[in-house]
């Protein structure tokens, strides 16, 4: 189906044998039943995890356009949108902007999802599979433009409140520290 | 720049509204708009704030008096000299987060709360530069600004029976000895875990703490409850969902409309049993009248805000609730909002006043609804004496005072797969938790308010403890004229705007009203401000370090003078954009405020700074 596809596309010019390729073969592989990368995410200590602990740079699922999309729909059906918004934060830190507070690897965003984080990220381990944390962790990922560009959504189901992660630009991501609660530290009881 | 998006704000406003004539419309405002010239001296001779009592010079608690007047007797400064107001002394207090506590001072002593952690600082004023004394931690759990859906905010504390009380961001109310900083007790009333945390500032009736819960985005089930103050033990708890034996309704619940009446509605006004995570909480103000041995105070929204998840009236969201203090005995309701569509919480303050009603003198309260409508209520009865816009309105036509129901507009109730646009006012309403003050001088009210409109749409959402429960996309934009935040001096008795000051941003500050006839209040870009309280004329501003959306206060030192107190440090709901280093990019962050707000972190940083100002 392909080659007759593209034997018929040559006489029909260079470009739409661009086009045909970009658009048709091959297709995207769908995996249904994916086990967990082996990647020990109950011992990530984070912010110290890089891409050769056996996860992906990207994650498994990090161009993966089908994955994406689900991660985008669990963002919203496990409430993620409640505190993150559309990726501009709200009762909790921005997803669409450079800064990592707990590591932006995927197996650090996989730990922060999966046990939580003391400052308000509740645990979402009993609640969710492993599989729907790792396309969770795509989609949060393609928020600040992470990932193949291709795979991101491109547009939003509802009310359109920022422009589609296709389109946003491909943020240089950075850790840094919890805003301290306390600056500078004040002592308790009488000076 | 916020003049042209206003024009064109409003050409769109008229496009999609044109055949209706939206409650309140009023147009381009100039900065100032005196309306309705007050008669010489005022009306105050004829309108009294109920329950104050004489100045003395302290501020005891957060809305001054039992009346929530907000006002202070003092003259010292005054319309004449508040022009040469100058810092007396600051502090910083290291949090730096949404501040809006009001300082409380009892005797030569100031204390006040900050945002999370919920540090209570105590400073001695006989002391030059007013000297810290201590400083008490409740040590929160850091948990629990993962569920506060607005900023880790706290309205402050209260003064009673030697010490001072208030509740912390993880639910527990606690006491503190006003001389040692010792706490002398502590009651966990709440659980993070169902999303619950408290941000009210407690009211201290006789021997009762008065405390309820926030979390209406988060799917709790809203209380109110009365502490014994010796001890902090729980003496009753007045749920605002479910049977009428947990709301506290018994033989003497006499509600004035037909349409609050009913055994059980707490439970026959929600689908199955989704009242058990129906939201209801309270977290905004009450008021106290002696007379009639009775509190009043409002619950918030139903949740979640997605409206087709939850037909019926929700009782008891969005209601006005009379209870005895002691008992927690429910007198009267009136559900201002039912079947809340908007995020319109009834929580915002109540003002009580004895006002010249039809030839005779009747006991009012006066309470600006998010819904946008000022509600003037019978005190005994809850019988609707008028309801009239403060603000532009297009989500309702009117209210009907013989059936007290609110008139919908159907074209902006939001639907599933349906964006509604142009609904004003926007989520936090024509006014938010920022409480107005009231002057027997003048008989004008202060209010501070918003000017927003938002487009809206319901999304599906899942019960998840802990987790927000909301449901809508929400993008929000200055209402008609472009600025986003209003100051307005309101008539109580004709239920009219009588001058009006435009601020570029929402005022989230409260008002503080003196006899010296001058009205303080705080804007978002960090300007502490003096308005002569007859027209509304800029007399004095001063620039803090950060956006003020805290409570002014005043009070005579121990030597004698007056001085004006207020926190700087920008956040709440409002400022969550700069509190929380939100991104401007996404319209729904902070529920949709940030759309709203975009520009705020070029004009403020963070801060979390007292302030105190006198003459010399």
């Amino acid at each position: 189906m392909c080659s007759r596809f593209a034997d018929r596309a040559v006489r029909a010019g260079t470009a739409v044998i661009a086009i045909a390729a970009l658009a048709a073969c091959p297709r995207e592989r769908r995996t249904f039943h994916d086990s967990p990368p082996a990647a020990s995410v109950a011992a990530e200590s984070a912010k110290s995890v890089r891409s050769d602990s056996g996860v992906s740079r990207e994650g498994p699922y990090g161009d993966n356009a089908y994955a994406l999309y689900q991660g985008k729909t669990l963002f919203a059906a496990f409430n993620c949108m409640g505190c993150h918004s559309h990726g501009g934060g709200g009762m909790g830190p921005p997803l669409m902007d450079s800064a990592w507070i707990y590591g932006y690897e995927p197996a650090n965003i996989y730990a922060t999802i999966a046990n939580g984080r003391p400052n308000g990220m509740p645990s979402f381990k009993n609640r969710i599979t492993p599989q729907q944390i790792w396309e969770l962790v795509a989609y949060v990922r393609s928020m600040s433009g992470q990932g193949s560009k291709a795979a991101r959504t491109s547009r939003n189901d509802e009310m359109e409140v920022r422009a589609a992660e296709s389109q946003t630009t491909t943020e240089k991501p950075v850790l840094v520290t919890p805003p301290p609660t306390v600056n500078p530290p004040a002592q308790e009881g009488h000076p | 720049m916020s003049a042209l998006c206003g024009c064109a704000l409003a050409l769109l406003g008229c496009g999609v509204d044109s055949e209706r004539t939206p409650a309140g419309a009023e147009g381009q405002e100039p900065h100032i708009m005196l309306q309705k010239p007050l008669p010489p001296g005022g009306t105050g001779a004829q309108i009294e704030a109920a329950a104050t009592a004489p100045e003395d010079g302290q501020w005891i608690r957060p809305a001054k008096d039992f009346a929530s007047s907000r006002f202070s007797g003092l003259n010292e400064i005054n319309t004449s000299n508040v022009a040469q107001l100058k810092p007396a002394w600051t502090f910083p207090t290291g949090v730096l987060r949404g501040q809006e506590a009001a300082p409380i001072v009892v005797g030569h002593m100031m204390y006040v709360v900050t945002a999370y952690p919920n540090l209570l600082y105590a400073f001695d004023l006989s002391k030059p530069g007013a000297s810290l004394k201590w400083m008490y931690n409740p040590k929160p759990l850091t948990s629990s600004q993962g569920e506060a859906c607005c900023d880790v905010v706290n309205r402050g504390a209260s003064y009673a029976d030697g010490k001072i009380i208030y509740a912390t961001l993880d639910n527990n109310v606690v006491a503190v000895d006003a001389e040692s900083g010792k706490e002398v007790w502590r009651t966990k009333v709440g659980d993070i875990n169902k999303g619950e945390t408290m941000t009210m500032a407690p009211l201290i009736v006789k021997d009762r703490v008065l405390v309820g819960n926030s979390g209406g985005e988060m799917g709790v089930r809203g209380w109110l409850k009365g502490l014994d103050l010796k001890t902090g033990a729980v003496k009753w708890t007045a749920m605002h969902t479910g049977p009428d034996s947990v709301v506290l309704i018994g033989q003497s619940f006499k509600p004035f409309y037909k349409k609050d009446q009913g055994a059980d509605l707490g439970v026959k006004s929600w689908p199955g049993t989704t009242w058990q995570i129906g939201g209801g909480g309270v977290w905004g103000w009450i008021s106290y009248d002696p007379a009639l041995d009775l509190v009043f105070y409002g619950s918030s929204n139903p949740g979640p805000w997605n409206p087709e998840q939850r037909p019926g009236d929700n009782k008891w969201t969005s209601t006005f609730f009379a209870r005895h203090p002691e008992t927690g005995e429910a007198i009267w309701a009136y559900q201002i909002n039912p079947h809340d569509l908007h995020d319109y919480d009834g929580v915002n303050e109540s003002i009580l006043l004895d006002i010249p009603w039809n030839g005779s003198k009747r006991g009012i309260l006066v309470h600006p609804d998010r819904n946008g409508y000022m509600y003037a209520l019978d005190r005994a009865t809850g019988e609707v004496l008028y309801a009239k816009p403060y603000v532009h309105i297009t989500s309702s036509d009117s209210v009907d005072l013989k059936t007290g129901e609110l008139a919908l507009n159907p074209t902006k109730e939001p639907k599933l797969g349906k964006t509604v646009r142009d609904v004003c006012p926007a989520a936090p309403g024509g006014k938010d938790w920022q409480p107005s003050s009231f002057s027997p001088r003048t008989g004008l009210m202060y209010v501070p308010h918003q000017n927003l409109c938002m487009d809206e749409q319901p999304t599906a959402v899942s019960y998840i403890s802990g987790t927000p429960y909301v449901g809508m996309d929400v993008r929000m934009k200055p209402g008609i004229g472009g600025n986003r935040g209003f100051v307005t001096g309101w008539n109580p008795v004709t239920g009219s705007v009588v001058w009006r000051i435009a601020e570029p941003f929402p005022v989230w500050s409260g008002t503080l009203a003196t006899a010296g006839d001058v009205v303080f209040y705080g804007t978002m870009e960090g300007w502490f401000k003096a308005v002569d309280a007859r027209t509304g004329t800029l007399l004095w501003k001063y620039k803090t370090t950060s956006g003020i959306i805290g409570q002014p206060v005043a009070y005579r030192g121990p030597d004698g003078k007056e001085y004006v107190a207020v926190m700087s440090g920008v956040g709440g709901w409002s400022g969550a954009i700069v509190a929380g280093g939100l991104d401007p990019r996404d319209s729904s962050a902070a529920l949709g405020f940030v759309g709203a707000m975009r520009d705020l972190p070029r004009v403020t940083p963070k801060g979390g700074t007292l302030y105190v100002f006198s003459l010399r």
